[in-house]
């Protein structure tokens, strides 16, 4: 049933990583990424790959929630992975007819899987440990200089405010539709990729309808209670930088350096 | 003959997970062919979840669902053919609605049917008929109407499947007085003609003594009670205490019965309160 | 009391239809509300009550007449967020007015856009959340809740912003029982406790025979007005316009017809029973 699908990813806890400010953990998130890229020898993977290892331990999330995240992304690693496999030139190790693999393909392979890897799991950490609306605010925020430059800050933060709120209403919505059609017969299992199609007119309209009428009604609702966009606006919440994330900042900080230091350090453990 | 038989029947949401819940629990029921059954019980009494197996929407976790005596889940049972037998109205079905003329969308359930164009033109007209929209309004948009049309619309695109059993989950809800009376009147008079089995879900304790003749009261995922009207509206303390509200001519009436007054122990309709009330005082009413 | 909260005097006002005409809707309506008032605006589905209720608060301006709000004429554009934060509006739909995925986020959504500071603002939603008895939900999302708990919250989002008058738009008419009763103690408490005046729109009679004062609408004008006493003795013209009177009084009435001596203007089945106690006491002389 549709209404069993969790939104967002968020995992409630109370985990030092819950408790960083979210603009904190979107930045840190970003330079993991960065890290992972310019991280391209052996051991500057493996710092990579243990920081990972360790905010997921302080985070307490399980590990079977990183398998979750990873599942979806599996077909584009391997085919990442194949490709750099078969089609890099360099020292054949293996070659039967046309096709050969090298020492630098192989490599480059097992190199991209990982960082995919950890990309995934890294960025998923992000959303297992923030709640949507903590992770709205601190786009929001992140994003505030952009004003000067007329983009509308404020209004895209709404707008997936008011995205994430509804995504649940709508969903059950969409549950209700689908059984009342069924209800009159509506037959959405069987026939061709056409008939299928056809079958979801009953529910896509009724649907459509509905969300444009309940925006009808927010606008108004919201307008009644002195909503005029961003201007002179005032949030309840006050983000505010503690001890403890200028420490994971820090922290950050170091193991890029380290990466950057042994890229530098060991450029001879890289087949190239 | 029986139409709507559970035995065991049983629905948990959400196995395995943080969220399971049983919405039913080991009912067993029988409901006659043509009885008018008022169903109550408050949110989350498991109501819903249990109309939602007659037309076979959702599937038991455990126990059986029979209809006319055929068990909906059994292995050669072609349960879509049991979606038109049974027709079940949602709570707000106005919203529903997607055909470009009220027409097209009545038709909707005689056309999955099957059935021949003339059939289905029969089948819509009569429809439209039984809940008042006249032949103009035919050729309009769902969306034009008024919101106590399109709630009508709605049903009929029921109606117009021609179910053996017609289910209907709080048909009158947000509806004015007028809009009320004017669909349950409705109603009634589709199931005097047509002589179904009426299963009508609501929160209103008057309007289900005014129009069934069963009543099935529903707690905690189990039936507290299902008996005729009046049998079920003398146990009135029981059911207040389970925390439902029983119309107040019935709580009027308690109350005089507390005094000692030697009053009917059922009553729960306001003609029946008037003539009661006469009756002690030794006089005939002057109209019925 | 005393001071006049709320003034529309000869409103008149038609929707626009094509063509340039309009569809009168209110047809010369004046009304005045007191503040500290608890008032109850009666009528079945486009009787024009909703559509008065969009004027007080500035969604709606009158063709002619004029409707003043805390003293600001409501044609005043540039007074318009005066009028608001002055005014509160509850809708019917629960579900379409919370902004937030956090109660106490949407609780805060007022105060936020009124540019107050973070302290205060914290200080309100929780003043409101305990106001409603919603305070333990301040962390939820909205989707957890049942409807009698939305529309609480949202009741508090509107609270929050401190006006001294609330415009409830038919607030209990998607709620079960349940529901309907948790809102009506909130509103009453809000109107007892912090005097905030209350224009309730309703069609379910046995809420407006909470309020202070009863207002009945029929086709862009008021019909009755007084206290419920008064209101709900006019049976007659009630049922004539499409509206129900509580059982209680509907009973009591009936009876009267038959000749007996009951007095007018019964409301719940307490009065009911006693007054029947006293008929059924003194025999069959008390009726002719």
């Amino acid at each position: 049933m549709l209404r069993d699908i969790t939104i967002g990813q968020y995992f409630p806890k109370d985990s030092l990583l819950h408790r960083l400010d979210p603009r904190v953990k979107i930045v840190l998130t970003l330079c993991y990424i960065i890290m992972l890229f310019a991280a391209s020898n052996p051991i500057g993977l493996i710092i990579g790959i243990v920081f990972l290892a360790v905010a997921y331990g302080v985070s307490g999330i399980p590990a079977a929630m990183i398998l979750k995240s990873l599942k979806p992304v599996t077909p584009v690693i391997i085919f990442t992975a194949a490709l750099n496999m078969f089609f890099i030139a360099g020292d054949p190790i293996w070659s039967f007819w046309k096709i050969q693999i090298t020492v630098q393909g192989l490599w480059t392979a097992v190199v991209m899987s990982i960082r995919i890897l950890c990309l995934i799991a890294g960025t998923s950490l992000l959303t297992y440990t923030t709640s949507p609306i903590a992770l709205t605010d601190g786009i929001e925020q992140l994003l505030d200089p952009l004003k000067r430059f007329h983009l509308p800050v404020h209004e895209l933060a709404m707008m997936m405010t008011i995205a994430l709120r509804f995504i649940p209403t709508l969903i059950e919505e969409t549950d209700k539709i689908i059984a009342a059609q069924k209800a009159r017969g509506a037959d959405m299992e069987s026939g061709g990729l056409i008939q299928r199609a056809k079958a979801l007119i009953p529910i896509l309209i009724p649907l459509f309808v509905s969300a444009f009428r309940r925006a009808d009604e927010l606008a108004l609702a919201m307008e009644c209670r002195c909503y005029r966009g961003g201007e002179g606006r005032t949030r309840m919440r006050r983000l505010k930088i503690q001890g403890r994330d200028i420490i994971c900042c820090i922290i950050t900080g170091f193991c890029i350096a380290a990466v950057i230091v042994v890229n530098l350090m060991a450029p001879h453990l890289i087949p190239m | 003959m029986l139409a709507i038989k559970t035995e065991g029947l049983t629905y948990t949401y959400s196995v395995g997970t943080p969220f399971e819940k049983t919405a039913v629990d080991h009912i067993n029921l029988e409901i006659e062919q043509g009885e008018f059954v008022g169903v109550i019980g408050h949110t989350g009494s498991g109501k819903s979840t249990l109309i939602q197996h007659f037309n076979g929407l959702l599937k038991p976790t455990s126990g059986r669902v029979l209809i006319h005596g055929t068990d909906l889940w059994a292995k050669d049972t072609d349960r879509r053919a049991f979606r038109f037998k049974v027709g079940l109205v949602f709570q707000y079905p106005e919203y529903q609605l997607f055909e470009e003329t009220v027409y097209k969308d009545i038709a909707f359930g005689p056309v999955n049917m099957g059935l021949s164009a003339e059939q289905v033109d029969q089948q819509v007209r009569e429809a439209a008929a039984f809940v008042g929209l006249r032949e103009e309004i035919l050729q309009k948009s769902p969306f034009e109407l008024s919101g106590g049309q399109k709630r009508r619309v709605a049903i009929a695109g029921v109606l117009a499947m021609n179910p053996d059993i017609l289910i209907l989950d709080e048909p009158t809800a947000g509806l004015d007085p007028k809009g009320r009376e004017k669909v349950l009147g409705e109603i009634k008079a589709y199931h005097k003609k047509r002589g179904n089995t009426v299963l009508l879900v609501s929160h209103s304790m008057e309007d289900i003594a005014r129009y069934a003749h069963k009543v099935l009261v529903l707690n905690r995922a189990g039936v507290m009670m299902y008996d005729d009207t009046a049998a079920v509206f003398s146990r009135a303390e029981e059911i207040w205490k389970g925390g439902l509200s029983v119309p107040q001519v019935t709580r009027i009436f308690s109350l005089l019965r507390e005094q000692g007054f030697p009053v009917n122990e059922s009553v729960y309709t306001m003609d029946f309160a008037v003539q009661e009330i006469l009756r002690l005082l030794g006089k005939e009413a002057s109209h019925a | 009391m005393g001071k006049e909260i709320i003034e529309a005097q000869n409103v008149v006002f038609g929707y626009p239809l094509e063509g340039g005409r309009k569809s009168p809707v209110l047809r010369d309506v004046s009304l005045s509300v007191a503040e500290g008032s608890f008032i109850a605006v009666l009528g079945h589905n486009g009787s024009g009550k909703s559509t008065f209720a969009k004027h007080f608060n500035g969604i709606l301006t009158p063709d002619s007449g004029t409707v003043t709000v805390c003293g600001i004429d409501t044609a005043q554009e540039d007074r318009l967020y005066d009028i608001r934060r002055q005014a509160g509006m509850v809708f019917q739909n629960p579900d379409n007015q919370i902004v937030a995925t956090i109660v106490e986020e949407d609780v805060a959504f007022g105060p936020e856009n009124l540019g107050l500071l973070p302290d205060e603002i914290r200080r309100r939603v929780d003043k409101a959340l305990t106001a409603v008895g919603m305070a333990e939900y301040m962390h939820h999302a909205p989707h957890q809740l049942s409807g009698g708990q939305k529309q609480r919250v949202a009741i508090a989002g509107v609270i929050a912003m401190t006006p001294r008058c609330i415009i409830l738009d038919e607030p209990t008419a998607m709620l079960d029982p349940q529901g309907r009763r948790e809102v009506m103690e909130a509103i009453k408490k809000l109107n007892q406790e912090q005097g905030i005046t209350i224009i309730l729109i309703t069609h379910y009679m046995e809420e407006a025979a909470q309020a202070d004062r009863v207002v009945v609408m029929n086709d862009g004008r008021i019909l009755l007005d007084g206290t419920p006493r008064e209101v709900f003795s006019h049976v007659q013209e009630l049922k004539d316009v499409g509206l129900d009177v509580p059982q209680a009084t509907e009973l009591c009435w009936r009876l009267r017809q038959e000749g007996c001596n009951l007095p007018e203007g019964i409301l719940t089945e307490e009065e009911c029973a006693q007054a029947l106690a006293q008929l059924l006491e003194v025999g069959p002389h008390a009726c002719h």
